[in-house]
């Protein structure tokens, strides 16, 4: 339940801390922190409109859409304390159920016929695919690492003590990042801010959504950024004291949301082509952590 | 017989123009382009008469600094040869004239209507079923953008036929801002509506139009300007260029999602504009030129006040630009991106900046200089590769290069002196102006009757050639990339619709 607790928390403030760095990296006051929350409030109040070309499919996928990530949210732990749901496998569950909540999304997206949403669901389709294999060799590695197979039990029995542990969760916290960026269609990979359907990637899929469906999604986005922040903070608070590990958790999450506002301030996005070059890296990156594994099991001469 | 040469802002009686027949005039024209690469169409037009049409044609010659008119009367019903075929710059002047009187061309390549006018010759054509070109095909997708543009900009309809995310054909219909601008220019008779009128042909460009139709009345009146009023001109031209390159720059960045650069240059844009104010009372410029006035003196004082503001915005503008053009992120979209090749811009008579980014040297203030323009040798800036980022860095060297005429001209400020009274326009009199745009060369055409009352009005934005080179630009590109290609130009719409 503490997971759940602090993702809540955490979603509460990541936008509007992204969105306020941005403002101050520019030169703006900018809204305040609370904006994106009061936004999604104002949606949960409005009717939503329909269009007459979509089916039923259209009017599911935003709730099946936050039910995943709801779902996601509550296989994750907290450093000792298991997530509401915990097996043996979880983090395949994990993965999956995301992606279950995306296919809806995507399927969403084509139900409206519009050419642009059918283009933002080509791009989101092939970006997860290519972002795939990175999740998995990595969770992949820390469970040979750590001999098991459930988030919690894996995150409680990292040691990070040899300086090769070091550079393998700093690699690892590279990739759940982008990971994040990529999953949230934040920069470099799509731009969050744009007006111009043509270049969008998740924002278009969502153009036909409207008030309260919209809001869904808009709410499903911000759990899924403190979702991976908090994967990125199990990392690293195995055994230590949840007066620490809480701290260290909002530091952490904090700290993120600042970094993304600051890539979105001082750097162009990809060009599209290049987007699917950059993500197969985060895959050699993930193998790098498979290979350090093998060296420190010493399955590997 | 030889077509007659003018000067830009020159006026001649109409019926100097020497008339030929079309097979004569045909093969003038198009001799004309072929023979010299320096002589382009500036303006092609019909004018309606009660024994059919007479057609215009203006043709540039950049080396010799005179513009050939030459024109031939024909019959509406009659089948003709078209120029295009030939020579793909005059494909759009064609396709209006088309429209107009309803011409018919027996071998134009793309003979459909430019706009839909309330008074289009073929009423049956409507906008709402415009024959875009289509392709049938499984792979193939086709993606239709617009009228309505997701940004708060103006009306246009772009068809793209895509293979995945690469785009192989664009085809851009226009004409939904279609205010009938030449229309009500013949038929307003005050000096001050048609000032407004030639103010509002392209918001952007309010100081280019209004330049381009106040040196053509003043032409047809016989109106000798003053230093002052040449002055101010120049200097509000310049003033104007800065401003919307600056602004452009900022919005180039947005579209890459460069935030810094996006915010920099938008802040270093509302000095410039805020110095239009404090002289002329408009940031935009509206009610700034008058034909023979010079509404708005250039005080010593303005001239301390114009080098603090360039003082300031100098240095943040190159700090900006240095930071941009070292960004490997920012570099990666522009560079190699949406191409326009050296000869494809000839080809379709591409003007302005547009054409010197692919090593076209067309500039009006060298070739057909007026006002201040022969004191300033401008040195034509060309680059050759054609792509976004020539046309990014074109802006910033622009900008450099009317920062420097504006210091040089603020020391040295003409003296007062007194302005002749206009006097009532010329008797049956073809006029015609060139004006370097920021966008490029603006042509006006006025043709007046036996009361001296405009009969005939011709704007030419220089949108109206440069469009068709974004549609060749983004070929082959990625469609993600549209947005930044169609920004590197930035077209006018209403500046093609009028």
């Amino acid at each position: 339940m503490l997971s759940v607790t602090l993702i809540l928390l955490a979603a509460l403030f990541f936008t509007g801390i992204i969105i306020r760095t941005k403002s101050l990296a520019s030169g703006r006051k900018g809204p305040g922190i609370m904006q994106p929350i009061r936004d999604v409030l104002r949606l949960f109040r409005k009717g939503t409109v329909y269009s007459e070309t979509t089916s039923f499919v259209f009017q599911l996928a935003p709730t099946v859409y936050f039910a995943s990530v709801v779902m996601a949210m509550l296989v994750v732990p907290f450093g000792q304390s298991k997530g509401v749901l915990s097996f043996n496998g979880d983090f395949i569950f994990f993965a999956y159920v995301l992606a279950l909540g995306k296919f809806f999304s995507i399927i969403a997206a084509l139900d409206t016929g519009s050419s642009f949403e059918g283009m933002g669901a080509s791009r989101e389709a092939l970006y997860s695919m290519f972002a795939e294999p990175a999740f998995f060799i990595l969770m992949g590695s820390l469970a040979l690492l750590s001999g098991h197979t459930s988030f919690q039990e894996i995150f409680a029995s990292l040691h990070i003590g040899s300086q090769i542990s070091y550079a393998m969760a700093a690699l690892a916290t590279f990739v759940l990042l982008m990971i994040a960026m990529i999953e949230n269609s934040r920069m470099p990979i799509d731009d969050p801010k744009t007006h111009l359907e043509l270049t969008m990637v998740h924002e278009v899929m969502i153009l036909d959504n409207s008030g309260f469906d919209l809001g869904l999604i808009l709410t499903a986005g911000y759990l899924k950024f403190a979702l991976y922040g908090a994967l990125i903070v199990n990392l690293f608070i195995g055994v230590i004291p949840y007066q620490y590990a809480i701290s260290a958790f909002f530091g952490i999450q904090f700290l993120m949301a600042v970094a993304i506002g600051l890539i979105e301030s001082f750097m162009a996005r990809f060009r599209m082509s290049h987007n699917p070059q950059f993500i197969v890296v985060l895959t050699s990156v993930s193998l790098l952590i498979f290979f350090g594994v093998l060296l420190i099991l010493q399955k590997f001469i | 017989m030889k077509p007659i040469s003018i000067k830009n802002n020159q006026s001649i009686p109409r019926s100097s123009i020497p008339e030929f027949s079309y097979e004569a005039f045909f093969a003038l024209n198009t001799g004309l382009v072929a023979e010299k690469p320096e002589i382009h169409c500036v303006n092609y037009f019909g004018i309606p008469e009660t024994d059919g049409i007479q057609l215009i044609c203006c043709m540039a010659d950049d080396l010799e600094q005179v513009i050939l008119i030459s024109s031939c009367k024909i019959q509406p019903d009659r089948i003709l040869p078209s120029f295009s075929a030939k020579l793909f710059c005059f494909e759009k002047f064609e396709r209006e004239i088309h429209e107009n009187f309803g011409v018919k061309y027996s071998d134009h390549p793309w003979l459909k209507p430019v706009r839909y006018p309330i008074d289009r010759a073929d009423q049956t054509q409507q906008i709402a079923n415009y024959p875009f070109y289509s392709i049938d095909s499984e792979e193939l997708h086709e993606v239709g953008v617009g009228p309505i543009h997701a940004g708060v900009i103006e009306p246009g309809h772009f068809r793209f036929i895509c293979n995945g995310e690469q785009i192989l054909h664009l085809e851009i219909q226009l004409g939904y801002q279609h205010r009938g601008i030449e229309k009500l220019m013949v038929q307003n008779r005050e000096l001050s509506r048609l000032v407004t009128l030639a103010e509002s042909i392209a918001g952007d460009t309010v100081i280019g139009h209004t330049t381009a139709f106040a040196q053509i009345w003043e032409s047809l009146c016989g109106f000798k300007t003053t230093r002052e009023i040449d002055f101010s001109r120049t200097m509000a031209l310049e003033l104007e260029r800065i401003a919307i390159h600056t602004g452009d720059l900022s919005a180039l960045c947005t579209d890459i999602a460069y935030q810094l650069g996006s915010s920099v240059f938008g802040r270093l844009r509302t000095p410039i504009i805020n110095f239009m104010q404090e002289w002329g009372g408009n940031r935009l410029s509206k009610g700034f030129i008058r034909p023979g006035q010079n509404r708005f003196r250039f005080t010593p004082e303005l001239a301390a006040r114009l080098r603090e503001v360039l003082d300031a915005f100098t240095p943040d503008f190159l700090e900006m630009n240095k930071e941009l053009f070292s960004l490997p992120s920012a570099l990666s979209r522009f560079e190699r991106t949406g191409v326009v090749s050296t000869e494809d811009a000839s080809a379709i008579g591409a003007v302005g900046m547009a054409a010197r980014t692919s090593g076209v040297p067309r500039d009006i203030r060298t070739t057909h200089p007026h006002s201040l323009y022969p004191e300033l040798r401008h040195e034509i800036k060309v680059k050759r590769h054609g792509d976004v980022y020539s046309r990014v860095q074109m802006r910033k060297n622009e900008v450099i290069q009317s920062i420097g005429y504006l210091k040089s001209m603020a020391a040295n400020l003409p003296t007062e002196e007194p302005i002749p009274t206009l006097s009532a326009p010329g008797e049956g009199l073809f006029a015609l102006s060139l004006v370097e745009g920021w966008r490029g060369e603006i042509c006006h055409c006025a043709v007046t009757g036996s009361k001296g009352e405009l009969v005939h009005y011709k704007v030419k934005d220089p949108s109206f050639h440069n469009w068709l080179a974004l549609a060749l630009a983004v070929r082959n590109n990625e469609i993600s990339d549209f947005p930044i290609c169609n920004k590197s130009f930035n077209l006018s719409y209403c500046g093609h619709d009028l």
